[in-house]
């Protein structure tokens, strides 16, 4: 545990030079831009006096003596469907395969350098081997993942320049030579990500160590821009900014990649990307466990998968608040489009999503019950096991709830209405935050109790401790439930985004507060062995749900991410004239998305397949007589 | 320490793999299957509109085109005040009068108007965006991106919210030709677009009036040396704002300005090419 300590501490002071290394260049940046609040807000909010609606594709035209001297600003094409050249396939159906799939190992390979790096720190500070070895495995699914990224990538960018040229031409329009730089920083990745693969060996002890660590921090620096960059194609579709209002770049570079979802998007995946790379390598660990044929293997993986699925916890918590924020900022970019998404046509949505992050929080749960098994002090807290696993199939039930029926005259009649007069109230947002904070808090609880597990706190004040611990808990559940149930439904809707922020607060009190009191209180502690390897058979499945949940999770949340645009390839500033330009029932969504999710599955088993016979090695023929 | 062979797990994990899938998959099934359209331009036949299918059409776009009742909705659900629950004429006039009104407007018909495309005017209490203190309103002009409901279609739904309650209509009829945009959808599937310049050339009759590909016409300034005497910028405008720029010794107003809604982008693009290299 001291362990895991140390890769809280090295984590957070990694992110904190990822973020420094980033908040340079976007500082460098921001100071070119003059009056940039102004010059980059969002189209949908910026009016143009005497402007049309829909003014032809050239916007402003020279006249009179100074001609030669304006500039000519022009806007985005007006599409009519018969411009969208048709292959015989679905085109968006395409280009949604092409971009998750590509989307899924691009998450992969820039969040497994993120952990590989802490971890291999972890392995420096401590002289542990285990460590590095387990850093490089990582390391090989991320290099297998790299070349399928690339390949996706590539065709993704094919697909589109030929199903949508128009777009794509205007995209290019827009964002010009930030394209070769993108071409730059990828080439850059290649180098670092090879570098510090191949060059594990050959530096591995003193200062070639430093020297490697430094790779890694450079390839994360480099993957982390990459991402950022593509994101700003993303946010700029959904809202377009450094654009007037029919799509004529008025802005600088800069000032179009920061429009007003940029930050959030940015945050989101980069939390996202670090839960679901920490999903899929604990799948890998799970899988080399259950083929382990001796006790060691049995234990080197149960650790790892341990390793792994506490990345992947560790990273999914604080995930529903970076969401939270996204769709503030999406709100408040566009009412008319949050409430597209959550509640609109797209709001179905959430109760898939919500039966995928159940499916997690269960999954990630049972693991870590599972887990208690390696060690005798568990016992202590197995009569918590109960009350989490009911409260956490309660508060599943109240997230699923829908808040409206499709129901028939009859049925409508038979129920007094279209809202049942007690689940009604559960179907709607406060009831949902209610639960889906109760779940984030009574798991911290089960990793607490996980990491106290193996533990006996030797300090004089453990009673105290305990205590407050507890008070904080019954405090932070009553505020959860309290806020959520006055301002959810004592007060008008636009308050009850108000109690969210409460609720919010409330959890992330009992996750720190949570970390600081173990900290003190198990410092010095008395450790119990734990027994790696002695894991049961199914707690593996766990760590297979958990990728399977975050991959389709991933998935459909893009999808809703990019729906929201509705009729719009840029909203507000580019119609999608195709045929495909309505959205599609939920039940096409989800079979898109288990295709998907399917295809990378077996991608994902093939570099489990390629990574394992790296290390395979065939045995010399024994030749009769002496050498062949 | 081998503990013996093991079976493969392969087929143990891709199975619960699939299984798990393919419940997420059902989940999908079970939800309604509902599709959400692109919105789609409405044919209406001026002529033959009367008052009652003008308010109709008005509901018609307050529920569907206009995304009016995505925030307009009764409590506790709605994100802004339901103005279908009480009578807008009434509570306009209550709205005039008021002295955080800082509009233009003279009567409730000007007053539904102006809150449609610059709802900031009047911000019921209660309903502003966040830190404004209720001066600025959350919801986006209507006549704009990404609603961008035409000067008629605002009328249809002014007229529908006056209708609604038992008021007297007091906006007109229509008369005049619809937008652009509308007529373009009315007329239905405009031709399959054109292949080579001269195909587009002969699609648009630009040889009718000008002078060029080897027929001659009066009516318009000749093209076969455009290329020698325009810039690609000017050639661009005389072609989608033709009454931006008169050529001498020709009238303004004759050329068509709608060549920028009729055209492909691709069609737009080989007349350009073929004018700048009709250097006579």
């Amino acid at each position: 545990m001291a362990d895991l300590k140390t890769m809280l501490r090295l984590w957070v002071r990694v992110l904190a030079a990822l973020v420094l290394l980033g908040a340079g260049a976007a500082a460098t940046c921001a100071d070119q831009a003059d009056s940039l609040e102004q010059r980059i807000a969002p189209v949908g909010r910026v009016q143009l006096d005497g402007a049309s609606p829909l003014q032809p594709l050239v916007e402003a035209q020279p006249k009179g003596a100074d001609a030669a001297e304006e500039p000519v600003f022009t806007g985005a094409p007006q599409l009519k469907r018969r411009d969208y050249p048709n292959i015989g396939v679905s085109s968006r159906a395409t280009v949604w395969v092409l971009a998750q799939m590509h989307l899924f190992f691009g998450a992969l390979v820039l969040a497994v350098p993120m952990f590989v790096l802490v971890i291999e720190l972890i392995g420096v500070r401590t002289g542990d081997d285990r460590y590095d070895d387990m850093a490089h495995e990582f390391m090989k699914i991320s290099l297998t993942a790299y070349a399928i990224t690339a390949l996706f990538g590539g065709s993704l960018a094919l697909a589109l320049f030929l199903l949508y040229p128009q777009f794509m031409e205007y995209l290019m329009r827009v964002f010009g030579a930030q394209m070769l730089v993108y071409a730059v920083l990828f080439f850059l990745e290649s180098l670092f990500l090879y570098l510090y693969y191949y060059g594990w060996d050959a530096m591995r002890y003193g200062d070639r160590k430093w020297l490697h660590l430094t790779i890694g921090l450079t390839l994360n620096a480099v993957g982390l821009t990459l991402m950022v960059v593509a994101n700003s194609w993303a946010t700029f579709m959904m809202a377009p900014s450094g654009v007037d209002e029919v799509g004529a770049v008025v802005g600088n570079i800069w000032e179009v990649m920061k429009g007003p979802l940029w930050n959030p998007i940015n945050l989101h995946r980069f939390i996202a990307n670090i839960a679901f790379g920490g999903a899929v390598v604990g799948a890998y660990a799970a899988y080399k466990f259950l083929a382990a044929r001796t006790a060691e293997a049995r234990a080197h993986y149960d650790w790892m998968g341990y390793t792994s699925n506490f990345i992947a916890i560790l990273a999914f918590l604080p995930l529903p608040f970076a969401g939270y924020w996204l769709m503030a900022e999406i709100y408040a970019y566009s009412q008319q489009m949050g409430i597209t998404a959550m509640g609109g046509i797209l709001a179905w949505l959430f109760i898939v999503q919500a039966v995928l992050i159940g499916t997690i929080l269960l999954a990630g749960n049972y693991y870590l019950w599972a887990g208690m098994s390696r060690t005798d002090g568990s016992v202590r807290y197995q009569g918590f096991i109960k009350w989490i696993a009911l409260t956490l199939v309660v508060c599943f039930l109240i997230w699923v709830t829908p808040h409206t029926l499709i129901l028939s005259v009859s049925e409508i009649a038979a129920l007094g209405g279209s809202h049942h007069h007690v689940l009604g109230p559960l179907g709607i947002m406060p009831a949902k935050n209610i639960a889906v904070n109760l779940m984030l808090v009574v798991t911290f609880l089960s990793f607490q109790l996980y990491r106290r597990s193996d533990k006996v706190a030797t300090v004089k004040w453990e009673r105290a401790g305990n205590a407050l611990m507890g008070a904080i808990y019954v405090v932070a559940i009553a505020n959860i439930i309290f806020a959520g149930v006055y301002y959810g439904y004592f007060t008008n809707t636009v308050y009850k985004v108000g109690s969210s922020v409460m609720q919010v607060v409330s959890t992330l009190v009992v996750i720190v507060a949570g970390v600081v009191i173990d900290a003190y209180m198990f410092k010095g502690a008395k450790q119990l062995p734990s027994k790696w390897g002695q894991v049961p058979d199914r707690a593996q499945y766990a760590l297979f749900a958990l990728p399977i949940a975050f991959t389709w999770l991933m998935a459909l949340m893009g999808y809703v991410r990019s729906s929201v645009r509705t009729h719009w390839h840029v909203y507000t500033v580019m119609k999608d004239a195709s045929v495909d330009n309505y959205i599609p029932t939920i039940g096409y969504a989800g079979n898109m998305i288990t295709i998907v999710t399917l295809l990378f599955l077996v991608f994902i088993l093939f570099i489990f397949w390629i990574a394992n016979l790296s290390t395979t090695k065939q045995p010399a023929p024994v030749v009769e007589g002496g050498v062949e | 320490m081998a503990k013996g062979p093991r079976r493969s797990p392969l087929l143990a994990t891709l199975g619960f793999s699939l299984g798990l899938t393919l419940v997420f998959t059902l989940v999908t099934y079970i939800l309604p299957q509902v599709e959400g359209e692109a919105p789609k331009e409405t044919e209406v036949k001026l002529g033959e509109l009367t008052m009652d299918g003008f308010v109709a059409l008005g509901q018609e776009l307050f529920e569907g085109k206009g995304t009016c009742t995505l925030c307009h909705k009764p409590p506790p659900m709605g994100r802004a005040p339901d103005i279908q629950g009480f009578n807008m004429v009434d509570t306009a006039k209550e709205r005039l009068a008021d002295e955080r009104y800082k509009g233009e407007a003279g009567d409730p018909a000007a007053y539904i108007r102006e809150s449609l495309v610059d709802p900031s005017k009047y911000v019921v209490v209660g309903w502003g965006q966040k830190g404004s203190n209720d001066t600025v309103s959350p919801m986006p002009a209507i006549d704009k991106p990404p609603i961008q409901l035409s000067p008629v279609e605002m009328d249809a739904v002014i007229a529908y919210l006056q209708a609604k309650d038992g008021n007297e209509v007091s906006v007109a009829l229509p008369t005049e030709a619809p937008a652009p945009a509308e007529k373009a959808a009315a007329v239905g599937a405009a031709p399959a677009p054109a292949k080579t310049p001269e195909e587009a050339v002969a699609k648009y009759g630009c040889q009718a009036c000008h002078s060029m590909l080897g027929t001659e016409s009066p009516v318009g300034p000749p093209l076969s040396d455009v290329g020698a005497r325009l810039s690609q910028e000017q050639i661009i405008q005389s072609i989608l704002e033709p009454d931006a720029e008169i050529a001498e010794g020709f009238s303004e107003g004759v050329m068509p300005g709608d060549f920028a809604e009729k055209m492909t982008v691709r069609e737009l693009e080989m007349i350009i090419e073929l004018l700048r290299e009709s250097r006579g």
